[in-house]
């Protein structure tokens, strides 16, 4: 079951031996209380040194830039950008998607990802580092998901993780041909597929769907299923114990009816944007659900997912932001679209804090991120510097 | 004339009411940091500092700590399920919105949640002329629609006109097929009305010469007067000139909405005195006339002169977040006078109803907002809207609550009407 895989380019070569530093008048590292006055010194895209300005040497030779706030690159738990494109020319930038069948867990976001798709540029600008996309939610089971940087270069050199879910979806976004036409049967047609992978014998020709499920079955890739409703949500849970499989729960907007059982099963919530339209499955979510799932001590970030008209992506900087506005602390907040989303990913050794030995992905404001008033005034990429918006 | 409104308010409301210690908005004239708002009948009785003599025996209600602004005003609502023409063909003027709302839609309890108090609910954009529009208030506890009216001098509901170009209403069963076509085909209207029009005026002193009644015409014949103002959806610059170049042969009134790059064609628009409602979403994209989304637009064509205004073509973007339209509009250099303006006087002003509403001003509607801190800070949250002196939403009030933050009971039956995503 030996697996193919690009081995992801750590470090863009421009940025290899350039000293950055960063100044700011509030540097949240998050992994830790907010430095006030305080310094990041960045050498060969990785994180050298956190502290005070007091503390903090400041490199003879390095390139010095100041702002009012530091924060860790900001992690977009699940998204679209790169695999669903700006222009919505379905046949052109719309790779987001397969309706051939309703299962395909074969199919792998790199090799759709576009890496110079201007949303990806955009969502940058406002501090976004890192993006988990690939298949969107609207089949039983649509795809692979992976990890990529926001920097420039070829999908191989800005892949951070390939193979990092498989997307499903339960409810009414997957009901009608191809899907099954009942929730019934959509865990039947589930049940019955794990079931036969996990029987399956070894040998015998090589089946990419069976190997990517296999993967599921052994515990080492999550299935992020998708669920608004309640009893969707209570459906994912369900399959993640008859199974013993790994569940993450997306969307998730009726999250807040169902807290303790989420909590039992310890499944982390990629919740839906702040701002997502209450429509469909989705019709009754609340602005304040991620502030209840931060005082119910969950595991949780906010996700931009998937937009199929305007605006064609959400920036989850604007989504966490009308979180903190709808009773989310700050810290908190903050930590939903950093380290909270790293933590979920599994990369928190890499990404979403401000730490000796992280990559140097770090975005500058020009006062609260989360006010109105307040512009991304730069991004750093693996060292590498990135205009902010506008 | 307002006779009989005023004579239904008072009996809801006897006394007067005095709003004291709130910092003050008004939108027309300066903030006022410490001041007094007299409501009595529906309407602002006097509006000042300290000094203001508060009525005796009105009921008085503090507000230390709050600020104090107009209700707000949506150009652009597709609340209550509005609809307009069907396939039957691409320019509908008979077809009203009013004729298909819903007012017992819990949307518009939503929307006062967001702090709007007045609105121009419309049909989609999937036709050249989709029919009547038209302005409503969500009035607490409506549940007919005559009850939600915004009544001119004599009594009649007012309302615009909706039309689009584009590629929204190219395409499909008895519609244009490219941008000429449907120039053409508007033209071919307007010039049918004009006709219409003449014959109406020849029949004043011949009513021999009277026409057949027509529905359509009649709408028409409001809109070549002015009486009936055209609501335009419009994304690209071209579009946008041609429907200037519209207004400049047929003399009729227009609001461009959406207006994507009207900041291209900024001084032409400033030029034509025509004004902007434009629709911010968060990103560029999603179809082919919206990748020059820009927050800058704002900003820049106020710099040119032109009236701006916002509308949240709600559910592209939900009433809820309606004054984040501006803020974010402040963030890309549209100045902080102009920002309050663009929610609330301007857009008054482009449904020529002004005299009534969008700013806090003596013998206007008491239609205010009260928000618990700067308008514009992302943590600010509206706590109450007023609509004609009485109280819509309280966000103490569990029960309005449940609008504001969504949840279970929040949404009713109705689907989201993504207007432009629609063929009609």
């Amino acid at each position: 079951m030996k697996r193919l895989s690009w081995i992801p380019l750590l470090l863009p070569a421009l940025a290899a031996c350039q000293v950055v530093a960063i100044r700011a008048e509030r540097l949240y590292p998050v992994s830790g209380p907010m430095i006030a006055n305080g310094v990041v010194v960045v050498r060969g895209g990785v994180i050298e040194a956190v502290g005070p300005a007091a503390e903090v040497t400041i490199p003879e030779g390095a390139q010095v830039l100041t702002c009012k706030v530091a924060t860790p690159g900001l992690v977009d738990v699940r998204a679209s950008v790169g695999v669903s494109g700006m222009l919505n020319v379905p046949g052109h930038d719309q790779d987001q998607i397969e309706r051939s069948s309703a299962m395909q867990p074969e199919l792998r976001a790199e090799d759709a990802y576009n890496p110079s798709e201007p949303l990806i540029r955009y969502v940058r600008s406002f501090g976004v580092t890192t993006v988990h996309s690939g298949h969107i939610p609207g089949m039983l089971i649509s795809g692979q998901t992976a990890v990529f940087k926001t920097s420039d270069g070829t999908a191989r050199e800005v892949l951070l993780k390939a193979g990092t879910a498989i997307s499903a979806t339960l409810g009414p976004d997957a009901l009608g041909s191809p899907n099954p036409g009942t929730r019934a049967k959509q865990m039947a047609l589930l049940r019955q597929t794990l079931t036969d992978v996990r029987d399956a014998k070894p040998g015998g020709t090589a089946n990419l769907r069976n190997e990517a499920l296999a993967r599921v079955l052994a515990g080492e890739v999550p299935l992020l299923v998708t669920a608004h409703k309640a009893q969707d949500i209570l459906l994912a849970l369900r399959l993640g114990e008859e199974f013993g499989i790994r569940i993450w729960l997306d969307g998730a907007s009726e999250a807040y009816l169902v807290l303790n059982e989420i909590k039992a099963a310890k499944v982390p919530v990629l919740l839906h944007p702040t701002m997502f339209r209450p429509d469909g499955d989705a019709r009754e979510l609340r602005l304040d659900t991620a502030k209840v799932l931060h005082e119910a001590g969950l595991p949780f970030a906010i996700q931009s997912g998937f937009e199929g008209y305007v605006p064609k992506t959400r920036v989850v900087l604007f989504e966490a932001a009308m979180a903190a506005a709808n009773g989310l602390p700050f810290e908190a907040a903050l930590r939903s679209i950093t380290l909270g989303a790293a933590e979920i990913l599994g990369l928190s050794d890499r990404i979403g804090s401000l730490q000796p030995g992280r990559d140097a992905d770090i975005a500058m404001f020009d006062g609260d991120p989360f006010e109105y008033q307040t512009r991304c005034v730069g991004v750093l990429v693996g060292g590498k510097p990135y205009p902010g918006e506008g | 004339m307002w006779l009989p409104l005023i004579l239904a308010t008072l009996a809801l409301q006897p006394d007067a009411t005095a709003y004291v210690g709130a910092r003050l908005i008004p939108v027309e004239g300066p903030e006022i940091a410490d001041g007094v708002m007299v409501v009595s009948g529906g309407r602002i009785a006097a509006i000042g500092d300290r000094s203001t003599p508060i009525p005796q025996g009105a009921k008085v209600v503090t507000l230390a700590g709050k600020v104090v602004m107009p209700g707000l005003v949506d150009l652009h609502s597709h609340v209550g399920g509005p609809g307009g023409g069907d396939q039957s063909g691409a320019i509908q003027p008979d077809a009203r919105a009013m004729d298909s709302i819903n007012p017992a839609d819990p949307g518009f309890r939503r929307v006062t949640s967001g702090g709007l108090t007045t609105l121009n609910v419309m049909p989609g954009s999937g036709h050249l002329m989709s029919g009547q529009t038209i302005y409503v208030k969500p009035r607490k506890g409506v549940r007919i629609l005559k009850d939600m009216l915004v009544r001119d001098g004599n009594g009649w509901a007012t309302g615009g006109m909706k039309m689009a170009n584009g590629t929204n209403p190219i395409g499909g069963a008895n519609r244009p097929g490219n941008r000429s076509r449907a120039h053409a085909m508007v033209r071919q209207h307007f010039l049918k009305a004009l006709e219409y029009k003449a014959q109406l005026e020849a029949a004043k002193s011949d009513p021999t010469k009277a026409p057949k009644r027509d529905l359509g015409m009649e709408a028409m014949v409001e809109v070549l007067e002015g009486k009936r103002v055209v609501h335009h959806h419009t994304h690209r610059a071209d579009d946008i000139v041609k429907v200037l170049q519209l207004k400049e042969e047929f003399g009729f009134k227009v609001v461009l909405h959406h207006c994507t790059e009207a900041r291209f064609v900024a001084s032409e628009i400033a030029k034509a005195g025509v004004p902007c409602s434009l629709t911010y979403v968060d990103a560029p994209g999603g179809k082919l006339e919206a990748v020059n989304v820009d927050f800058s637009n704002a900003a820049e064509l106020a710099r040119a002169g032109v009236s701006v205004g916002f509308n949240t073509d709600d559910g592209i973007t939900d009433s809820r977040f309606f004054i984040r339209n501006a803020a974010m509009a402040m963030r890309y250099g549209l100045p902080r006078d102009e920002a309050l303006r663009s929610l609330t006087i301007n857009p008054a002003k482009h449904i020529e109803l002004d005299h009534r509403i969008g700013s806090l001003k003596a013998g206007k509607d008491a239609d205010f907002i009260v928000l618990d801190g700067d308008p514009f800070s992302v943590y600010t949250r509206v706590q109450q809207t007023y609509i004609e002196g009485l109280k819509v939403f309280d966000f103490g009030d569990p029960a309005d609550r449940k609008f504001a933050l969504g949840g279970e009971g929040s949404r009713g039956n109705g689907t989201i009407h993504l207007c432009c995503a629609e063929a009609d």
